[in-house]
């Protein structure tokens, strides 16, 4: 017998358009269902993208850099005592040769600030402007004064917040008080040439910068520095920049990468993946209840056609994949109707939307007050393939169950 | 061609606590180009022996073969495949495709069995009209009268030439008009293609287009008697 008992593709798509369109209404609310269920998740995903690799680049920025080198103790024990001699000029010519777009040499160490009105301790960097401008430190976060000129720049760059806490002002001087290497107290009177403002405030308070030669003077560190700040093109994939790096300063330095050096950030990215996951995989749960209802009631309503298309000769698996193709189709509808939804509402803000009203409760995990939203190509793929895998599994129970029915019971149906 | 052989088919159906006997040890057997009608009172198991004979319920016992081919033996598959290549169905209460439009109905056979469109194309306006729906193809169903719905069934039924015809009321729906047009073509169907029609019926009219005529009673056969069609 000739013949597949299933009809061509075309005939059975145009079938499955007609019978979608048979109940208006119904179809019409469980694409509405599929739709925001799809743009929740592509939105959604795209805002925590957002959030995270804001939260993560910033991290990079203050830490700076995606490997630093360190003296081996110095994770240990950030002291002045743990600082290392300055690479030779070999080691930055194999840097110009690796995958680095950046580096800087700084020196890091804790100090006491001290105003005419309140004291602080602080983190005292010292550093090369030019790198450190290289590796994030964004100059329009100036808003008074300026930046440091040169590594041997005698002025003070102090945040903002800082510069309330002490009740002082630009262009007063302030005394930058630690010790040097021999534990003897190193201290001298800066200007404050500049004041910066940070995506974290916290930052602000914490951090104050001098010229690198400046700080090396204060600290009686001729030749020595805390760490080398090094930046690459893709901070989520290091590894080749890592072992250019580490083989560069060899095996008396550590040469670590972001996520080693905050874990906690990289802990974040590692787990935003399976976030996402899990976020896509619960909405869709609530949908498929809806799917799985909707193509319920489509096939009860058809209980005498379909008896009627197996009398005439279309076999089981043929009425199978003709209520998955109903299925199937609705789907795509929804997923089209859901992905232009989230990229219609997605693209309008994509230069970041002020979340300063709870900026604050943000700040404590390490997010800034603005949002810029990801929108990822694999988030995307992932949002549909859930939709449409997961649709066609669910959607397999009612079209079994319309494929079982017996011809002559089914026909029998009022 | 079509022979059926029908050997002691029982079935009985379960109506709460009561078991009706809807074939109670049928023998029959029917040769190819027959134009046999079944005539009997409702519930005699006409259209249960036509639902047997077509594969679309299962004896209880009993034996069917068609053209040599145990039809109580063969699965779902092979079954709808023997549906689709050699019988043809017509119901009383018309079962048409909602969604598709007259000539989508009476192709859909065709396109499962893998007909090319323009063969589809040609054979499916032959049909209509030849049931005389010339100009109502893209009709749904929904915009045929009861009448012309049939029509569209018989259309259905026939297009592919099956070996053999099975037909529930056919024209229980009819008007006397359109129910003699429907038989005259029926008859043509059996004498020029040789295809086998079973028919049950309680329409006299159509009692005289056979050529056998069994009466059944209680699931059982009362009458079986061959006749010179009207």
């Amino acid at each position: 017998m000739a013949g597949t008992s299933i009809l061509p593709f075309g005939a059975m798509t145009r079938l499955a358009w007609r019978n979608l369109w048979r109940n208006h209404r119904r179809t019409l609310i469980m694409l509405l269902a599929i739709s925001v269920g799809v743009w929740a998740m592509i939105f959604m995903t795209a805002m925590m993208r957002g959030m995270v690799d804001q939260m993560v680049e910033d991290g990079i920025d203050a830490l700076p850099g995606q490997v630093q080198v360190h003296h081996p103790n110095y994770r240990d024990d950030p002291s002045i005592e743990n600082s290392m001699p300055e690479p030779l000029r070999q080691f930055f010519q194999e840097l110009e040769q690796s995958a680095a777009t950046g580096w800087t040499r700084r020196v890091r160490v804790p100090a006491m600030i001290s105003s005419e009105r309140d004291s602080r301790g602080v983190t005292l960097l010292g550093v090369e402007p030019a790198g450190e401008i290289a590796l994030g430190f964004d100059p329009g976060s100036i808003v008074q004064g300026r930046f440091l000129e040169s590594e041997t720049d005698k002025g003070l760059v102090i945040g903002e917040k800082l510069l309330d806490r002490l009740e002082t002002d630009l262009g007063k001087r302030v005394v930058i008080m630690s010790q040097d290497p021999e534990n003897n107290i190193a201290d001298r009177g800066f200007r404050i040439v500049g004041v910066y403002k940070a995506k974290l405030s916290s930052l602000e308070e914490t951090y104050v910068y001098a010229g690198l030669g400046t700080t090396q003077s204060l600290l009686s560190l001729d030749g020595m520095i805390s760490e080398i700040a090094i930046t690459g093109r893709d901070y989520r994939n290091v590894d080749d920049l890592l072992e250019q790096v580490s083989t560069a300063a060899g095996n008396s330095l550590e040469t670590l990468p972001w996520m080693e050096l905050d874990s906690y950030l990289g802990l974040m990215l590692g787990v935003m993946d399976g976030f996402v996951l899990v976020w896509i995989i619960v909405i869709f749960l609530a949908l498929s209840f809806g799917l799985v209802n909707t193509l319920m009631m489509a096939v009860f309503e058809r209980v005498r056609e379909i008896g009627l298309m197996q009398a005439l000769g279309m076999k089981p698996s043929a009425i199978l994949y003709q209520i998955l193709l109903e299925s199937l189709l609705l789907l795509l509808l929804g997923l089209i109707l859901g992905n232009t939804l989230a990229i219609a509402s997605i693209l309008p803000i994509q230069d970041g939307i002020d979340i300063s009203m709870v900026a604050e409760g943000m700040e404590m995990m390490g997010a800034s007050s603005m949002l810029y939203p990801a929108l990822k190509t694999k988030d995307l793929l992932l949002a549909n393939v859930v939709v449409i895998v997961l649709g066609i599994i669910t959607s397999l129970l009612p079209a079994w169950r319309a494929s079982q029915y017996r011809p002559v019971e089914a026909i029998a149906k009022t | 061609m079509a022979e059926i052989k029908c050997i002691d088919l029982c079935k009985n159906y379960q109506q709460g606590d009561a078991v009706i006997k809807a074939l109670d040890q049928v023998t029959l057997d029917i040769e190819q180009g027959s134009f046999v009608c079944l005539s009997g009172p409702s519930g005699s198991g006409k259209t249960t022996l036509l639902n047997m004979i077509g594969g679309l319920d299962q004896l209880d016992s009993g034996e069917i073969s068609i053209d040599g081919e145990r039809v109580d033996l063969l699965a779902k598959g092979p079954l709808a495949d023997l549906r689709l290549h050699h019988i043809g169905f017509v119901f009383q209460a018309y079962n048409l495709i909602p969604v598709l439009s007259a000539q989508e109905n009476v192709e859909f056979v065709m396109q499962v069995q893998g007909v090319s469109g323009a063969k589809r194309k040609e054979k499916s306006l032959a049909i209509l009209r030849e049931v005389g729906l010339e100009g109502m193809e893209n009709r749904r169903p929904a915009q045929l009268s009861g009448g012309q719905q049939q029509r569209v069934a018989v259309a259905r039924a026939i297009v592919s030439q099956p070996k053999l015809v099975l037909a529930d009321e056919p024209t229980a729906n009819l008007d006397s008009h359109s129910a003699k047009h429907l038989m005259e073509l029926f008859r043509v169907l059996n004498e020029k293609h040789r295809v086998t029609f079973l028919i049950s019926t309680h329409d006299e009219r159509v009692m005289r287009y056979a050529k056998r005529l069994i009466k059944m009673q209680d699931g059982r056969i009362v009458e079986d008697r061959e006749q010179v069609p009207a």
